[in-house]
């Protein structure tokens, strides 16, 4: 089967500043359906203008990138706005939920543009509710996302970025504003999709969370240099179930004292 | 996106920043109540005028001295000395179509009676006067064409007259004097309040035509003719022979006389209030723009406050259009909240200024419309601008703005 994402030899020099930026230089790369691949790097080696062009966010200098077999290189604004609403699932490091407006209608943001107009208002919150209840949070619809904590928040942007079944889901530092207890919870979530059959793609700093995926690619000023699998994976929901005897411990150990 | 929910975010946001919509929204409030009020003002005046103009009585054609293109119809009183008693009796004798005629002098002059005394109108007119005005005699009786042969002391009085004069008494048989000449009060007129240029038409002693010009104001010539016209539909051709009749009598010198039928007088009447409307109109259409800069303004502060959100939206898949519409819609709606108080604000002001300061008013429908109208226009352009620019941000930097 042919790959979800097809780079090759992708370019991104930035033009903006004084000198070039050449943030991405020569990345060639293949990422099949149900891969887990965590982005690694020192900051600056450029995650983020890769995911950006991975994510049809912005375009490369040079190089060709084909998702799910189109070549976007050819594509105008707007329809690539439409191939990021149809195949593409995005979940950002500062959560970016819609202030003052419930999860459920946050989930609900990329149905109403695209080719999902057509639905109808309950087809619209019954695809949300479900996106809610695979990320656990039901029962937290309702809720602003200032009355939610920065894990649920977090699962809340990825029921949205799951909301449209897209081909891809792509995550720039997702833990990157949690503990490392709601880290673990989160990657837990990431797991489960990706059983599911989700391909995730997410950049992190953290070494052990970048355990919990599959492949690592670790990048250096602009260039790949390591690609690997993940050996003696860590699984989330054990890693969870760990923390948790330790805390009863912890509090065992306490409890005489108070 | 869908058109529902693009209305319902754009109500949210505007709720989410309540105080700043209405401060937004004032200068549209006040510039569409201004022009509902203004409208009003000017619709109620005209329908005032109309009103006046019907009360000047039926049909009514004035000859005025002097010609209408040396502006004589308003500077010609006394100033002019070519109407006469003969033109108004020619008018009688052979203009067809007609069912009155009074050749008219006014003058203004001291009258006493009972110790008292009051300065008021002495208008000569012809016994066809109060017919010709659509006027009641509430007492007496008007004087007779034998008055005015005999030139006859006798005078027919208005109710000011009989408020200053006679307070306490009846004045059918009284005595009064004008230029210490004693005039009998044969008949008191009905009440008819103010005239259209504002004076107190009640404020009037009637004399006979003949007894004012020799009598008291010692002058050969009539201030005005009135004509009284059979029939509206002949009011023209009346007016047109009357002219013609005139023109005739002058034996190829310049006109020196202006024939007005009432229509043309209410036009004339409402011609300064429709001035002055349009004028204030001007006034709060300034306003409107303003409050237009408002919106803009608020609009712009608000797509650079919500940068992240329209980064979001751009990121999953709206199109610069939806963004568009977005913002155009929450402007739109801004200003229209600011046309419909403007709208009620606007009726009440309308109330305000007929109860407490007596101006006529009458809201028009048309302007209620309009004022949506106008108010939803100025959220399309003044919206536009700030809209294009939320449009037209890059997904990528809009996420990351801080
Ligand atoms: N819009 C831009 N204009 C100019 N230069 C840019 C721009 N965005 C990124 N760069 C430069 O490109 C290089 C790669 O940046 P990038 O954001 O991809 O790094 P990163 O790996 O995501 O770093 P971090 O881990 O700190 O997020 C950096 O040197 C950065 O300064
Ligand atoms: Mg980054």
């Amino acid at each position: 089967m042919a790959p979800v994402v097809q780079i090759e030899e992708i370019h991104k020099i930035y033009e903006s500043g004084e000198v070039p930026v050449h943030a991405v230089r020569g990345v060639s790369l293949d990422i099949h359906k149900g891969e887990f691949v965590a982005l690694m790097g020192a900051s600056g080696s450029g995650k983020s203008t890769l995911m950006n062009l991975l994510g049809c966010l912005d375009r490369p200098t040079k190089g060709t990138y084909k998702l799910d077999g189109i070549d976007v290189s050819g594509l105008d604004k707007n329809e690539l706005a439409d191939l990021r609403n149809r195949k593409l699932g995005f979940v950002f490091q500062g959560f970016n939920l819609l202030a003052r407006t419930s999860a459920l209608e946050n989930v609900e943001l990329p149905m109403l543009y695209g080719r999902h107009r057509r639905m109808s208002t309950a087809q619209i919150r019954d695809r949300a509710m479900e996106c809610l209840e695979s990320v656990g949070l039901t029962n937290r619809a309702d809720h602003m996302p200032n009355q939610l904590s920065g894990g649920q928040q977090q699962r809340v942007a990825i029921a949205r970025g799951l909301v449209n079944q897209p081909q891809v889901l792509l995550a720039d530092e997702p833990t990157g504003n949690l503990d490392s207890r709601t880290s673990v919870e989160v990657m837990g979530v990431f797991q489960k999709l990706n059983e599911a059959g989700i391909t995730i793609v997410m950049v992190t700093h953290e070494l052990d969370i970048a355990r919990y995926c599959k492949r690592n690619l670790i990048l250096r000023d602009g260039v790949v240099v390591r690609d690997e699998a993940v050996k003696d994976r860590s699984i989330a929901a054990e890693e969870l179930a760990k923390l948790k005897t330790a805390e009863t411990a912890a509090k065992l150990l306490a409890s005489p004292a108070a | 996106m869908r058109f529902s929910s693009t209305i319902r975010v754009a109500l949210r946001a505007l709720r989410r920043n309540k105080m700043r919509s209405i401060l937004t929204a004032l200068g549209i409030i006040i510039g569409i109540g201004a022009v509902i009020t203004v409208v009003s003002m000017g619709n109620g005046t005209k329908a005032r005028i109309e009103a006046q103009v019907a009360a000047l009585g039926r049909n009514i054609i004035t000859v005025y001295p002097g010609s209408s293109s040396s502006g004589g119809m308003r500077g010609g009183f006394g100033s002019s000395v070519t109407l006469t008693v003969e033109d108004a009796e020619a008018i009688a004798a052979e203009v067809a179509d007609i069912d009155g005629v009074s050749p008219e002098v006014r003058d203004r002059n001291q009258v006493l009676a009972n110790g008292l005394n009051w300065s008021t109108n002495i208008n000569g007119e012809s016994p066809d006067y109060p017919y010709i005005k659509n006027w009641n005699i509430v007492a007496g009786s008007m004087f007779s064409d034998q008055d005015v042969k005999s030139l006859a002391k006798v005078a027919v009085i208005g109710k000011t007259v009989v408020d200053q004069l006679f307070p306490n008494e009846d004045p059918i048989g009284q005595t009064l004097r004008i230029r210490n000449l004693p005039f009998r009060v044969v008949g008191v007129l009905d009440v008819k309040g103010f005239s259209l240029f504002g004076s107190d038409q009640d404020d009037v002693v009637i004399i006979p035509y003949t007894s004012h010009m020799k009598r008291v104001s010692r002058r050969a010539n009539i201030s005005t003719i009135l004509v009284q016209g059979a029939s509206p539909e002949k009011l023209d051709v009346v007016k047109q022979h009357i002219e013609d009749l005139l023109t005739q009598r002058r034996k190829g010198r310049e006109p020196d006389f202006t024939v007005r039928t009432q229509e043309e007088l209410a036009a004339t009447a409402t011609a300064n209030s429709e001035a002055m409307t349009f004028l204030l109109m001007g006034v709060a259409l300034v306003s409107l723009v303003v409050g237009g800069i408002g919106v803009m303004n608020i609009m712009l502060v608000s797509v650079t406050e919500r940068t992240r959100e329209i980064g979001i939206r751009l990121a999953i898949g709206a199109h610069g259009r939806d963004v568009l519409t977005q913002f155009l819609i929450e402007a739109i709606l801004l200003s229209l909240l600011g046309g419909v108080l403007g709208i009620l604000s606007g009726i009440g002001a309308s109330n305000l200024a007929s109860i407490y300061m007596g101006i006529p008013t009458l809201i028009a429908p048309w302007s209620i419309g309009v004022a949506v109208g106008v108010s939803s226009v100025i959220g399309l352009c003044f919206g536009f601008f700030p809209a294009l620019k939320a449009a037209r941000l890059d997904p990528i930097e809009a996420l990351r703005y801080e």
